[in-house]
């Protein structure tokens, strides 16, 4: 969980309180604190004048704009096609084994969360995995080991 | 046919002087640029390939005070990364290509929706739209453009679901007609091109159509940016001109092994070694909006398949029933046929399955789940049943 405050607020001076500032709003807060609590989504509505459940049932719709407590840093792991054919698993294998969680878990300390996603555009340079909004290619157990452990060290 | 084989192109990310196209473009007529378009023959680079010029004259018929023009850089069919090595590299001429249509359908506005996954790009992009929006006023010209994100989401590529999700609703495609032409982004005329069409327009601007028209075929015109990916020695961008056929692809790319390409991403075509000599990449053969994924004898077509089939079922918006519903059983099909739970002959039901989809799904995703489905039990059946 975390302190709603003036968060809310502070995104609608920035982007209105339009129908069409929701998902700028939403996707802001995820920026921030990478999910949506229940909290801020019905101060949202409040600030939008809409209902809660608009504003929930548009987030769900999205599978970035998680509603679910995600880690500081959510690894999100390429699963289509180009990057399964070229080791994603192995990838995947390796961060579990560094984190201790299994996929779709978050980290005891709520630093890292594991993911998998689709396609995200990297296909020749696979395997690839995003952190937040950074993607990493050409990965290897090692390399991907590496990368994640720079961002513990943050 | 005037088949010329394959031929490398450097087009899209050559460098120009926007400037200089930008004053040309906006001293010609509406009427000028769009009969400048239409005699270049593009035709819309995101797959579907509707003729460009065709769609800014719609666009521009609507009497509408207010009409939009939308850059489609959602980018989301597996295989396909060229939209963002454009944004990343050339985005001034995407910019420049949006403005060359505001002028051509009489619009103020312009809308980039960009897909979540690409959003490490903003900083650079805000600082080219700087850059921009100083030198359209500089020429003295009224128009302006605003970054819209996606949110993970392959379904808001699509043009309706992308104006739903630009007007903060959740990405569910609506209803066609009426069309993007006459009621778009906040129902308004809205012009939607993909990033490559754009900047591919402000090319035929800069160079003249009739120069644009030397290249590529009859039904596909001109050069295209190929994203390729997959078993090949060389994976990458690649700006090709149309007309070659897969063989001669397989030819420049394959490594030598390549069992199958996969034309055109997930909701594409599977063509078989032995279509490769037959199969032109283009209009006229298989349409592709850039997506190439090559397949060695290594590997297993159940497995793409079901990679594929995997995809849609996560990525249906699960609003009408045929592909929301289609696209499990044609996952959970093949995997009771690979286990032997059910015989290979359900095959065929499946295969009736993904043609009812392709009359009954509201949007191109369901309607276009039975390409891939198809094409890749037809020609590798054996790989699926054993
Ligand atoms: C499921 C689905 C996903 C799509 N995704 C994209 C996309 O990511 N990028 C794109 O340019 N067009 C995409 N399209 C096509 C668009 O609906 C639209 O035809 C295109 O943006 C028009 O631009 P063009 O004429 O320049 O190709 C998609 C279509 C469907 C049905
Ligand atoms: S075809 Fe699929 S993606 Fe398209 S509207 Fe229907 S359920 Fe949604």
């Amino acid at each position: 969980m975390y302190n709603t405050g003036n968060l809310v607020k502070e995104m609608v001076e920035r982007h209105g309180r339009n129908r069409d500032s929701l998902m700028p709003i939403l996707q802001d807060i995820v920026g921030r604190h990478n999910y949506l609590t229940d909290e801020a989504m019905v101060e949202v509505a409040k600030e939008l004048d809409i209902s809660a459940a608009e504003v929930y049932g548009t987030a769900s719709f999205y599978s970035f704009l998680d509603t679910e407590p995600r880690g500081r840093y959510v690894i999100r792991v390429c699963k289509t096609i180009t990057c399964s054919m070229k080791g994603k698993n192995d990838i995947l294998g390796a961060i579990e084994d560094l984190l201790k969680i299994k996929l779709g878990e978050t980290t005891l300390d709520n630093q890292f969360s594991l993911l998998e996603t689709n396609c995200i555009g990297w296909c020749h340079k696979a395997p690839a995995i995003l952190i937040n909004d950074m993607p990493y290619t050409e990965l290897t157990p090692e390399k991907v080991l590496d990368v994640i452990k720079g961002y513990m060290n943050k | 046919m005037e088949n010329r084989g394959l031929i490398k192109v450097d087009l899209i990310f050559e460098t120009i002087d926007s400037g200089k196209v930008l004053s040309k473009a906006f001293r010609m007529s509406n009427d000028e640029i769009i009969k400048e378009i239409l005699d270049s023959g593009l035709r819309g680079r995101g797959g579907a390939g509707f003729p460009t010029g065709m769609k800014w004259k719609f666009t521009a018929a609507e009497k509408d005070q207010e009409k939009y023009i939308v850059c489609n850089a959602d980018e989301g069919e597996p295989g396909t990364f060229k939209d963002r090595e454009i944004l990343d590299r050339v985005a001034y001429k995407v910019f420049g290509g949006m403005a060359i249509a505001g002028k051509a359908i009489g619009s103020k506005k312009g809308y980039v929706y960009l897909r979540g996954e690409y959003r490490f790009l903003l900083p650079q992009l805000y600082t080219e739209l700087d850059k921009f929006h100083k030198l359209i006023k500089e020429i003295g010209y009224d128009f302006s453009i605003e970054f819209r994100m996606g949110s993970g989401a392959y379904i808001c590529g699509e043009e309706s679901a992308l104006f739903e999700s630009i007007e903060g609703f959740r990405g569910e495609p609506r209803n066609k007609p009426p069309y993007p032409t006459t009621c778009g982004v906040f129902n308004k005329p809205t012009s939607i091109n993909n990033v490559e069409t754009l900047v591919t327009a402000m090319m035929i601007i800069e160079k003249s159509a009739a120069e644009y028209v030397k290249l590529g075929t009859q039904d596909s015109r001109g050069s295209k940016v190929f994203s390729i990916s997959g078993d090949t020695p060389t994976p990458g961008i690649f700006e090709l001109e149309l007309g070659m056929t897969v063989g001669e692809f397989v030819a420049e790319f394959g490594d030598g092994d390549t069992k199958a390409v996969q034309v055109g991403g997930a909701s594409g075509f599977c063509v078989p070694r032995k279509k490769f000599d037959e199969t032109i990449i283009g209009f006229e053969g298989v349409p592709t909006g850039g997506s190439m994924k090559l397949f060695n004898s290594s590997r297993s077509m159940y497995n793409v398949l079901h990679n594929y089939l995997d995809f849609f079922t996560e990525e249906s918006c699960g609003q009408c029933t045929p592909c929301r519903v289609g696209c499990q059983q044609l996952l959970l099909g093949i995997e009771k046929v690979k286990k032997g739970e059910m015989k290979s002959v359900y095959l065929n039901e499946l295969v009736k399955l993904a043609d009812t989809m392709k009359v009954a799904s509201k949007c191109g995703l369901g309607q276009s789940v039975g390409n891939a489905f198809k094409s890749i039990v037809e020609n590798f059946r054996e790989e699926i049943i054993y």
